[in-house]
């Protein structure tokens, strides 16, 4: 065989992953976030395979599944708290490969997180203006000194934040210490937080988990609210269907790793394999 | 809860008691009506401050266990001391308060460059083992320090290690420390470079930089996701640390007449950490008082003799095991609460788990 | 020769620090808590030996297991008095309150037995052997400490491994509220697991001052430093790793000291451990944890 040919034959060819849908609006615009093939393996296991996906611009995602088929995972690939085995992850149209967390936060990916991480022993204004870091910034010797700047920087972090904090009403709370915060407002403060990263894709983690019906409802109207305001996308996950047929425009559904169905919220609640994976099946007869 | 004007406050009573503190001292200098030995702790009581703030930066605000802070006050005492008799006996330089500076710069800048070239290897561990290996470097530090022979010869400085043989006046001498050092501290000094580092480290965790340190000690992670470079952050709470602790070293190296490097062992940095704990992790002024009533109080003890460390010992135990009695705290909280909560930043982890914990 | 006389005399000081690095290794395990007074009840323990055999005229096996006996109720004492209230307390709290007890037992070894170093007696008694002619000398004690060692190496793993404590120390020292949920006695186990690192200290402790016979209040401290910076090396909760990295910082520090420099042996042993915990975060043979997020 000749060298030319033996290259060629092991050359492995891989479908392109092409039936991803955005929304109309999006369509001609670079897409926020593209997944390639995405997988991670843990000691053999593969907890994510083959995961393939676009976002539009100020398209408003959900991502769904029973326990356990690897949710989170898919959201600890794209801000790289883990690194993929396989598959390229973009953002923005940049690949991600080897980047930190860090870094993918600078790109303009920002989270929630399922468990609550909040800066607990610190005040909701101080939680806000973490997000605010790279926003507002002025260095070290500034702040000790207290140069003008520094001044100047502050009053400025403290107005956004106080803006921010109104898109939940949360201006009051300002000087509160996090961690002593009811539940739902530590939800509602992590998304505030991400947001004041200024991203381009919010990742939303259960944002609804131990909210009531009512709160549900409303943070519903705040999400869709936010995509508007700030005109960027949003990807979350929830086990809450009616927050999610409410307000996602694609689904994209997970089981055991796998994408298992994409599509519309009425395309999705009537795909029997969905439905399989969370009812399982109907015995025969 | 923290408002704006509870935090000015907390800064008032800080800067006020310490200002407070050294006029009332200096008046007793001047009436002398100052007993001896506490006036021969002044100065070494403005270092330990120092130490105890700045590991309070490390421990409390950056949440690391520290356990060789001595270290670089190890380092920054002999630079210090090298540095004031290399001006003294090479270039006849008789201004004290002008060698007290250059040495205090060149002090702190050695403990500085020592903190990036520890912190570098020593923040990529967590938790315990970022522990011991602080320990070890303070350790090796001492070791190290039992080798080093340093002599002006001339203008010149002139290094041996592991050798003695080297021309001139010596100025370090191996394990035989130091000898025979012009005592050019002063408690005016002391007093400055207190609030120099009162100014630094409360300044510094009410800025964007403090906030990030702070977010990174209570949840690195979403710190990460949030795009704030941890590494960095830790890095500069633990060279800031290290540079005060430098100075502080100075300051006590240059207040004694002979000093050997085995003082600063690991017992010094385990002292200035009980300093922190007692005084409130993450509590600055906390660290202030605790550090002063700690250095005063065995000395006010001596007359008890061997059975004074005994008693420090028993009080250190039984302030732990009482202070963290879930009965006794509810019941300090509900009578002294009202009296403290005002003043009180609550800048430490209250889980100080998270102190030495592994993520 | 000389080199295998320094390896042997490396693997004797290595067996000593691994007798005491198991005590914290346990402790951390199992409690999750830097024990910093362990070292200073090696020193309680090397005193008691000495008591009984100079002064009450005991037999050296006997002068041996009354420190034994001792050392394991004073850890007991000691976990009960200290520690157990500190449950909940922050784990800082907690390693205040082992250097506090460390403190007090120096104090008190000070009160009771003076600061002049006690020069303690060859309770050993067992001639050299000499090996290759006469060319290498091992010293009974050196051969004493390693087959002690071993036995307690053996005796150990059969514990952990083979009995129902054993199971229980493993359990509480993997999650201890699912330990505590499954019926087991999480007090009783870390009063148990103090008692275990306590008698293994007396031992330390006795065969420390039959291979260096200064005995002072703080003889116990630097070994305790060393030993707990070998459990480190190792992986601190891992019982094959606290005797491996005993045994390795031993025969670093010998051959250091005779191949580079006697002044920085210290220094050496140190900078090893910063070199392996560079390499492996997490000691030779630690687990790594990962956050779930």
């Amino acid at each position: 065989m000749s060298e030319e040919r033996k290259r060629r034959s092991d050359t492995r060819m891989v479908p392109y992953p092409s039936q991803a849908i955005v929304p109309e609006r999006d369509v001609g615009k670079q897409p926020v976030l593209e997944t390639r093939h995405l997988g991670i393996e843990f000691g053999g296991l593969k907890a994510v395979e083959d995961f393939n996906m676009i976002i539009g611009r100020t398209e408003i995602a959900g991502l769904i599944g029973p326990n356990g088929a690897g949710k989170t995972t898919v959201f600890n690939l794209l801000t790289k708290v883990y690194e993929p085995t396989t598959g390229t992850v973009l953002i923005n149209g940049r690949d991600t490969k080897g980047l930190s967390i860090v870094q993918t936060a600078h790109l303009g990916v920002a989270r929630t997180f399922q468990n609550i991480r909040l800066f607990s022993q610190m005040t909701v204004e101080e939680n806000v203006r973490i997000g605010l870091h790279n926003q507002i910034r002025y260095d070290m010797f500034t702040g000790i000194l207290r140069l003008p700047r520094y001044w100047q920087q502050e009053r400025r972090q403290h107005e956004e934040t106080l803006e921010l904090l109104s898109i939940f009403g949360m201006q009051d709370l300002a000087d509160v210490r996090a961690g002593s915060l009811p539940y739902g407002a530590q939800r509602r403060l992590e998304i505030v937080r991400a947001l004041a990263t200024n991203p381009s894709l919010l990742l939303l983690d259960e944002p609804a988990a131990g909210m009531n019906p009512h709160e549900t409802e409303e943070l519903m109207e705040n999400i869709a609210r936010i995509r508007d305001q700030f005109q960027i996308a949003i990807l979350l996950i929830e086990h809450d269907m009616s927050l999610v047929m409410g307000v996602c425009e694609g689904i994209c559904v997970l089981n055991f790793g796998r994408i298992i169905a994409k599509g519309t919220a009425d395309e999705i609640q009537n795909n029997p394999v969905v439905i399989e994976a969370y009812l399982g099946r109907r015995k025969e007869g | 809860m923290k408002t704006k004007r509870s935090k000015l406050i907390y800064n008032l009573v800080t800067f006020g008691l310490v200002i407070a503190a050294f006029i009332i001292m200096t008046v007793m200098i001047n009436n002398k009506t100052i007993s001896r030995s506490l006036k021969g702790q002044l100065i070494p009581i403005c270092s330990w401050i120092m130490m105890a703030v700045s590991l309070n930066l490390v421990v409390g605000i950056s949440g690391e266990l520290s356990l060789g802070h001595a270290g670089f006050m190890s380092i920054g005492a002999f630079t210090g001391i090298v540095v004031s008799g290399w001006l003294l006996n090479g270039f006849q330089m008789e201004d004290p308060t002008l060698r007290l500076v250059l040495a205090l710069i060149a002090g702190g800048v050695t403990a500085g460059v020592a903190g990036v070239l520890i912190g570098i290897p020593v923040l990529r561990l967590r938790g315990d083992y970022l522990a011991i290996v602080t320990l070890a470097f303070g350790e090796i530090i001492k070791n190290v320090m039992n080798c080093i022979y340093v002599s002006v010869d001339g203008t010149q400085l002139r290094f041996g290690f592991l050798n003695n043989t080297i021309p001139g006046t010596i100025l370090l001498n191996g394990p035989n420390g130091a000898k025979g050092v012009k005592t050019i501290s002063t408690f005016t000094a002391g007093f400055i470079l207190v609030l120099i580092t009162l100014a630094v480290v409360l300044n510094l965790v009410n800025s964007r930089a403090g906030r990030a340190i702070k977010a990174t000690r209570d949840n690195r992670i979403a710190a990460e996701s949030m795009g704030v470079p941890v590494t960095r952050y830790k890095m500069m709470a633990f060279v800031t640390a290290a540079v005060i602790a430098g100075m502080a070293g100075v300051l006590y190296g240059l207040n004694m007449a002979t000093l050997v490097p085995t003082k600063f062992s690991f017992n010094e940095s385990i002292n200035v950490l009980v300093f922190v704990v007692m005084g409130g992790i993450g509590n600055i002024l906390g660290s202030v008082i605790s550090a002063t009533a700690l250095t005063i109080l065995p000395e006010k003890l001596r007359f008890l003799q061997n059975y004074r460390m005994l008693i420090y010992a028993v009080v250190l135990i039984l302030v732990m095991v009482l202070g963290n009695n879930p009965t006794l705290k509810s019941w300090f909280r509900s009578v002294f609460g009202r009296l403290f909560r005002r003043g009180k930043p609550e800048d430490g982890p209250d889980g100080e788990k998270e102190v030495a914990r592994h993520e | 020769m000389a080199f295998l006389s320094n390896l042997v005399n490396g693997i004797s000081l290595g067996s000593i620090y691994a007798m005491i690095a198991l005590g914290y290794t346990m402790v951390y395990g199992i409690a999750k808590m830097l024990n910093f007074a362990h070292g200073d009840v090696i020193m309680v323990g090397a005193y008691l030996a000495f008591c009984a055999a100079q002064y009450w005229g005991m037999p050296p096996l006997v002068a041996l297991l009354i420190a034994m006996v001792a050392c394991t109720v004073l850890g007991m004492t000691i976990e009960k008095l200290a520690y157990a209230p500190l449950r909940q307390a922050t784990s800082l709290a907690v390693l205040i309150t082992a250097i506090g007890m460390s403190y007090l037992l120096q104090n008190t070894a000070l009160l009771i037995w003076g600061a002049n170093p006690k020069v303690f007696p060859d309770l050993i008694g067992l001639d050299s052997l000499q090996l290759f002619g006469g060319e290498l000398v091992i010293k009974g004690a050196t051969l004493v400490t390693i087959a002690a060692n071993i036995v307690i190496m053996v005796v150990l793993t059969l514990f952990i491994n083979r009995t129902r404590m054993g199971k229980a120390m493993r359990c509480v020292s993997e999650d201890r509220g699912a330990a505590e949920l499954m019926g087991i006695n999480v007090n009783r186990t870390i009063s148990a697991t103090f008692a275990i690192g306590s008698c293994l200290a007396a031992v330390a402790g006795f065969l420390l001052c039959s291979s260096y016979p200064m005995l002072q209040p703080t003889t116990g401290s630097m070994p305790g430093i060393k030993a707990f910076t070998a459990a480190v090396f190792g992986g601190i909760g891992s019982i094959p790793g606290a005797m491996i990295g005993g045994i390795l910082l031993g025969v670093i520090e010998i051959l250091g000291k005779a191949y580079v420099s006697t002044e920085l042996g210290d220094a050496i042993v140190f900078a090893v451990l910063i070199i392996v915990l560079l390499v492996r975060p997490t000691g030779l043979l630690g687990k790594v944890q990962r956050e779930k997020v």
